[in-house]
């Protein structure tokens, strides 16, 4: 049935609750039965789900807010350091899986368009592939990692300083950067870079194994038509928590990747 | 469809207890834990944020009894920065943060703003769940060791230097801390989106203006503690070095992110509180609460300047000069919207029709109190005062004098004066009254002294002092003797009203409420029909003119 004008629901809608409660059919006469009962139209509900996203991903930027703070002020207090801890990334792989994440970014946008416009095939082809580009975003980020763990860069675990003592000795950051050794005390800090590092990226693919599995979950339910039948605040409440991490990324790779690019 | 149609105020005398209604709707022990009724779900916090006050007060019973004497031999110094600890965390984190938004909140947002229910109501299961695994987790803690970082966890004592229980302890208080977000996200938009017809936001009740204030600091500053607490579980885990200096981290910078929110925190807890206040004020002085506008817009201006007064906390632990000349500054600008409510209040007082009712006098025990509490907190907002009386008892009753003579009178208060439309039965008024005296003489005895022995120097969190401060503490101890009792007396009346207290009927205090102009206890939906608002909020006259043609409608029918 189309949305149903919301106006006759107050009064009549409630007045049905109070009659019988446990009778669902006569409780969804006259509504989609994917309204909620406490709400007078779908525009509301639709609206409420909306507002409390925003909310929800305010809420997520308050807590990246506090990495984010420590970050600024440690790279204000141990610049070199970062310059240094930063040249140990690998920007081709930043900037690969920068490309990946916008590009999944694209495929959710469509894949919402497709649920609006009531597209079941489009909705699952973008789903998938905003799924596959999340995992690779993800593999991506493990052979990140794994150069990390090889370099002895994690902090807390045979953290090793010689890459910033001794700049020479990986012979291919050395040849792109020319860096200078670091004072002892300043290479130290170079575990705080690569803290802050592991903080912000691991925080960010937490948030991307989340998105990832209830993607998965919304692969599953729109091959059944659920988000293709005028309900699509699920979808779009995701798209726009699937935009909040890619954005993250954004600031985490202009942040860690490019420190000293302008130099 | 009008107003009138909602209206029914039956003679108390012979109201009955509606057959149908949110309690008796459904049955069994799953119909509670799987509800999506917020009215439920309140109840159910109800009884766990009691449980939870318990523990946290059988915990402050032990502390009193060990400084009765100034040596230390009650227990083990350690034992007792263990106790003071968990004192600490059960209270904050899982009583004064959730107790009125998450019980009175929870009950009665959508009831006065005419909903059916909170806008999203999974979430605030949700929300309860967590709630009860931090606090199961707390609980377990506290039973396998304990921790003794104090609730502050301050770094680097939290990170480096203790080996209790600092990550189960930072689990909990995370769990719980997302508990709190979603209550906050809940409310802010319920309020938004879900307001009956006619319900604009100047005709809200200032009740919901206060949770409006205190969500906006729930929802923006408890992420801040949560990755907080991430950073301190890494640190003492992994070494990370973010709050080592020996790896060049700073320990200030937990401090910062941590009374980013706990000095919000208290906003938090009291602002709920004050929301309380100034309904019961305006039910029992028969009259609009005087200011309205200001009063509403003092709850936001808290809200806003308790953001930007956090340092405050850290006067004396090397932030540069400049930063506590601002701050403290800042921190006398929150002391304005809080004396704002406190003279309208007062002002409402002025010419009312004031009747004695219990939940009254515990507003009278929340003015007086509060007025102390928060001029004190001007005290130590004062960076040349402050530097005297931090970490000495002074703050302790400081807070407890916000917080338990604040918080916890406001909280009593509701819970009285809201008792009826939540069970449907009366409290027993004359013990009540008695409860409500009982408490206000020994929190006075209690936490007073405790002023002077910060002003004398008598340092927190010690298990022993200099014998010359005995005579105030004995003071102190005998009033918390008096205080539990105060506590007591309540959860065995209000547990013997359930049964045996007077039918209360729809509206007891012929309040102008939307919550009160439908059935005790009300039905699941709230409403039989959608109410709708064509007056402004505490108008009596409006009320008075509902009832004379309630009555005359009813002897017409009769003729």
């Amino acid at each position: 049935m189309p949305d149903n004008p919301v106006t006759s629901q107050g009064a009549s809608g409630a007045a049905k609750h109070a009659g019988s409660a446990d009778n669902a059919d006569i409780l969804h006469a006259g509504h989609p039965p994917y309204l909620r009962h406490h709400f007078n139209s779908t525009e509301q509900q639709a609206d409420t789900a909306n507002f409390a996203m925003w909310l929800f991903l305010l809420t997520e930027v308050m807590f990246f807010g506090g990495l984010f703070t420590a970050y600024l002020i440690y790279r204000n207090w141990y610049y070199p350091a970062f310059v240094a801890g930063s040249h140990q990334l690998n920007v081709v792989w930043g900037t690969t899986n920068t490309f990946v994440l916008i590009l999944s970014s694209f495929t959710m946008a469509m894949g919402v368009w497709c649920a609006e416009t009531r597209r079941r095939k489009g909705l699952v082809l973008c789903l998938t592939l905003t799924f596959i580009l999340g995992l690779c975003f993800l593999g991506i980020k493990t052979i990140e990692y794994r150069e990390k763990i090889e370099m002895h860069h994690v902090p807390g675990f045979h953290y090793s300083l010689q890459s910033f003592l001794d700049p020479a000795s990986n012979p291919e950051v050395f040849k792109e950067y020319h860096d200078q050794p670091l004072a002892l005390d300043m290479a130290r800090h170079t575990e705080i870079y690569f803290s802050l590092y592991f903080l912000m990226t691991g925080m960010h693919a937490l948030h991307m194994i989340i998105g990832i599995g209830i993607l998965a979950f919304m692969i599953f339910r729109a091959r059944s038509g659920a988000y293709t039948a005028g309900h699509v605040t699920f979808v779009e409440n995701f798209g726009l928590y699937w935009h909040f991490v890619d954005i993250v990324w954004i600031y985490l790779f202009a942040l860690l990747y490019l420190i000293s690019r302008h130099q | 469809m009008s107003t009138n149609a909602i209206i029914s105020l039956p003679d108390q005398s012979t109201a009955r207890i509606p057959k149908d209604n949110f309690i008796t709707r459904e049955n069994g022990l799953l119909s509670w834990l799987l509800t999506g009724d917020h009215k439920r779900i309140a109840i159910l916090y109800l009884i766990s944020i009691t449980f939870f006050f318990f523990i946290g007060g059988a915990l402050a019973g032990l502390i009193r009894l060990e400084l009765l004497t100034p040596q230390t031999d009650l227990m083990a110094t350690d034992t007792y920065n263990k106790v003071f600890t968990m004192h600490g965390i059960i209270m904050i984190f899982f009583f004064l943060v959730p107790s009125v938004p998450a019980t009175l909140g929870n009950f009665f947002i959508p009831m006065m703003i005419g909903a059916k229910d909170l806008a999203l109501p999974k979430i605030n299961l949700l929300s309860w769940y967590l709630y009860m695994a931090g606090g199961i987790l707390a609980v377990y803690t506290m039973a396998s060791g304990g921790v003794d970082t104090g609730w502050t966890f301050t770094t680097p004592l939290s990170t480096h230097y203790v080996n209790t229980n600092v990550l189960t302890t930072g689990l909990a208080v995370f769990v719980a801390g997302f508990s709190s977000i979603l209550t906050g996200l809940n409310f802010i938009v319920t309020i938004h989106k879900m307001r009956a017809p006619g319900m604009t936001w100047f005709r809200l009740p200032l009740f919901i203006w206060a949770h409006y204030a205190a969500s906006i600091l729930m929802v923006l500053a408890t992420p801040v503690v949560a990755i907080a607490i991430v950073l301190v579980a890494l640190e003492r885990t992994f070494g990370i070095g973010v709050f080592d200096p020996i790896k060049g981290g700073d320990p200030l910078l937990f401090q910062h992110l941590f009374w980013f929110y706990s000095h919000p925190a208290v906003y938090i807890m009291i602002l709920p509180g004050m929301g309380v206040i100034s309904e019961v004020i305006s039910t029992f002085s028969r009259k609009r609460i005087f200011g309205y506008t200001a009063v509403a817009f003092s709850s936001v201006a808290i809200a806003v300047f308790g953001f930007f007064v956090w340092a405050h906390h850290m006067f004396i632990m090397g932030i540069s000069n400049y930063a506590v000349l601002v701050f403290s500054l800042l921190t006398m600008l929150v002391a304005v919207p809080s004396a704002i409510k406190i003279f309208n209040w007062t002002f409402t007082l002025y010419k009312g029709s004031i009747t004695f009712e219990t939940p009254m006098i515990y507003a009278f025990g929340f003015l007086g109190l509060f007025t102390i509490g928060g001029m004190t907190g001007v005290f130590l907002g004062a960076s040349g005062t402050d530097i005297h009386l931090t970490e000495t008892y002074f703050i302790v009753a400081h807070f407890h004098f916000v917080m338990v003579g604040g918080m916890l009178m406001a909280f009593l208060s509701g819970i009285h004066f809201w008792w009826p439309k939540i069970t449907g039965r009366m409290y027993p008024e004359k013990i009540s009254q008695f409860a409500a005296v009982v408490t206000f003489i020994g929190f006075n005895l209690t936490f007073f002294p405790q002023f002077i022995l910060g002003v004398l120097g008598m340092p927190r969190r010690y298990a022993s002092y200099p014998p010359e401060f005995q005579v105030l503490n004995v003071f102190s101890t005998a009033g918390a003797t008096i205080l539990g009792v105060g506590y007591l007396l309540p959860v065995l009346y209000l547990i013997w009203s359930l049964k045996y207290g007077a039918i209360a009927g729809n509206n007891p205090w012929q309040a102008t409420g939307l919550e009160w102009q439908t059935q005790s206890p009300p039905l699941t939906e709230n409403f039989a029909v959608m109410p709708i608002m064509d007056h402004e909020a505490y108008d009596y006259e409006w009320l008075e003119q509902q009832q004379q043609a309630h009555k005359e409608s009813e002897a017409t029918h009769a003729g």
